[in-house]
């Protein structure tokens, strides 16, 4: 399978990165370069393997519900852009 | 007119009772100052993982429990990606292919008294997620501002299947499920705060004909919206469709001020997700011995409490339903009847749904600050039971429980000397003189007025300031009489 332009376009929008026409031909071109290396992969025979959530078949450790967190606003904000009233400031979205 | 089905499906997003967020050990407390309890992990800040919370994952096990449902032994964490301010990293990490919580279901009473029905509401699945924070647009000079504080608060996602045929079917699973998760103490169903909101899909088809499109109601924080939203939806989707439009795919906010919905994004702007595995979290195992160990400490469950009800106390389904819609209100009964003893369990029923319950509305108390306590109750029901008072002069005791003028029913039956009379001589004495009193209305019993009777055992009673048993008190007059 190849991707199209359009569908380049999409994923751009969907990342929210500006790509001129150009690029997007570029990118065309590296992306269906992996296509290919995906489609290698697919060729294997799969069949009656389990699906893999993670490369290590280990489980997920659990913490303890236990509030171990200070309030560090102050050094978290002093690293922020802008802030105000404790909030961090962000160009304004609505949507 | 034509008739149509309405379709409904519902998602409802319980955010779970812990101390901590399910992936920090930053505070999930309401309310704290902006910011104050959103840590490196909340903030997404370079180099930080996501730790799982068990209490998080001990909610969805109850949760699963309560609904007949399998708690899946292996679930995954999968990343939901999109752009939004209030959300740092770019996705939320939520289950996906593997939630924890497959299957299950839900009966719920739809409508009173004689229309009344029950309906089985299937449950698809159940999967743990974050929430995320909260944008304020108002006040910041053209810019939003950002409070993260609720970023990482663990959530529970509900999904129904498309059970549901009407706005009061939907409500009714909305109160099910918000009695149930309270029930089973995994949320505190705080609606106001947004611990418990809904999101309805909403179709209509022509009986027989395939599923229609469906619109989806988002973040409906009330009963009252949500069945106002799907009541204008339906009417909605109708009108265009009989108008010769089709109705589109498409996500729709309620607006309460006008009681409209309206198009938030449309199937083209939809959000494509692109889900994954999320590589920073390992599959979520649990075992069978843990499923075991809740199962062995979850309390009593609605359902089976209903049931328990009606046999042990000979309860109508009305009666045990009511008293079982809330554990609060189940245990205060029960400790009520502890106090007054088993044979006055149908009485206890009475005074709880009605005397206590019209007393905590009239003055607007929740059952955890009312006055009368369930050991109070249980011993002035004691006290009808064994006909120390009647039942009118009950409801001045209860009165004055509720005013506080007493530790007891027995305390203020003493004081104020309400204790009935049961002496047959006393009783006969009253009777003599309010027949020397009423002369005429006696000889119109006798004249064959039946009615006249009934103003005598008024009169009598009266004479008595109500302390007397109606019963003991008619049959001695019926004596006098004949």
């Amino acid at each position: 399978m190849s991707l199209t332009l359009p569908q380049v376009r999409r994923v751009a929008q969907l990342a929210r990165i500006e790509i001129s026409d150009a690029e997007a031909e570029t990118t065309l071109g590296h992306l269906n370069g992996i296509f290919t290396l995906i489609e290698a992969m697919q060729a294997v025979d799969t069949n009656g393997i389990e699906p893999m959530a993670h490369a290590q078949d280990v489980a997920q450790r659990l913490r303890e519900d236990r509030v171990s967190e200070e309030n560090r606003r102050e050094a978290m904000q002093a690293i922020a852009p802008e802030t105000e009233a404790g909030l961090y400031l962000v160009p304004k979205v609505i949507e | 007119m034509s008739h149509w089905e309405v379709v409904i499906g519902i998602e409802t997003h319980t955010q779970l009772s812990t101390r901590s967020k399910i992936f920090s050990g930053a505070s999930t407390a309401f309310g704290a100052a902006p910011n104050t309890q959103a840590c490196a992990v909340d903030l997404a800040l370079p180099g930080v993982l996501p730790v799982l919370n068990r209490g998080a994952v001990e909610c969805a096990i109850r949760f699963g429990l309560a609904i007949g449902a399998e708690v899946a032994p292996k679930s995954v964490f999968a990343r939901k990606n999109y752009f939004y301010p209030d959300l740092p990293k770019g996705y939320q990490i939520s289950q996906f292919e593997l939630p924890v919580v497959v299957g299950g279901s839900l009966t719920i009473q739809v409508g009173q008294g004689d229309k009344a029905y029950e309906k089985r509401v299937r449950l698809t699945r159940a999967h743990l997620e974050e929430d995320a924070g909260k944008s304020l647009h108002e006040d910041f000079h053209g810019k939003s501002g950002i409070d993260l504080n609720r970023a990482g608060t663990p959530l529970l996602e509900i999904v129904t299947e498309p059970d549901m045929a009407s706005s009061a079917e939907a409500v009714a699973y909305a109160k099910a499920l918000h009695a149930l998760v309270r029930w089973i103490g995994i949320c505190d169903g705080n609606m106001q705060e947004g611990s418990f909101r809904c999101d309805a899909n909403v179709s209509v088809r022509r009986p027989g004909e395939p599923l229609g499109t469906r619109r989806e109601i988002k973040n409906l924080n009330s009963f009252r919206f949500l069945q106002q939203a799907i009541d204008y939806e339906i009417q909605w989707q109708i009108n265009e469709i009989e108008e010769g439009r089709k109705i589109q795919q498409a996500t729709v906010l309620f607006d309460p001020d006008t009681g409209e919905t309206r198009m938030m994004r449309s199937k083209e702007d939809a959000h494509d997700y692109r889900y994954f595995p999320d590589p920073d979290l390992l599959p979520l195992m649990i075992s069978r011995e843990w499923v075991e160990r809740t199962k062995a400490a979850m309390p009593e469950l609605p359902e089976a409490k209903k049931q328990r009800f009606m046999a042990d106390y000979g309860l109508s389904a009305y009666d045990a339903t009511a008293l079982t819609a809330a554990l609060d209100i189940a245990d205060f009964y029960e400790a009520a009847v502890v106090a007054a003893g088993r044979n006055a369990a149908k009485p206890c029923a009475n005074w709880v749904m009605v005397d206590l319950a019209g007393h905590l509305n009239k003055d607007e108390k929740e059952l955890a600050d009312s006055p009368v306590s369930a050991a109070q109750l249980g011993g002035l029901v004691a006290r009808i039971a064994d006909n120390t008072i009647s039942n009118n002069i009950a409801k001045k005791v209860f009165e004055a429980l509720w005013n506080g003028e007493g530790q007891t029913a027995d305390e203020i039956i003493e004081k104020q000397g309400l204790k009935q009379i049961t002496d047959t001589g006393a009783i006969e004495a009253l009777i003599d003189e309010v027949l020397a009193a009423n002369a005429a209305m006696v000889a119109e019993f006798k004249a064959g007025k039946e009615k006249a009777f009934n103003a005598l055992v008024g009169q009598a009673m009266k004479a008595t300031k109500g302390k007397a048993n109606p019963q003991q008190v008619n049959e001695l007059l019926k004596k006098k009489l004949s």
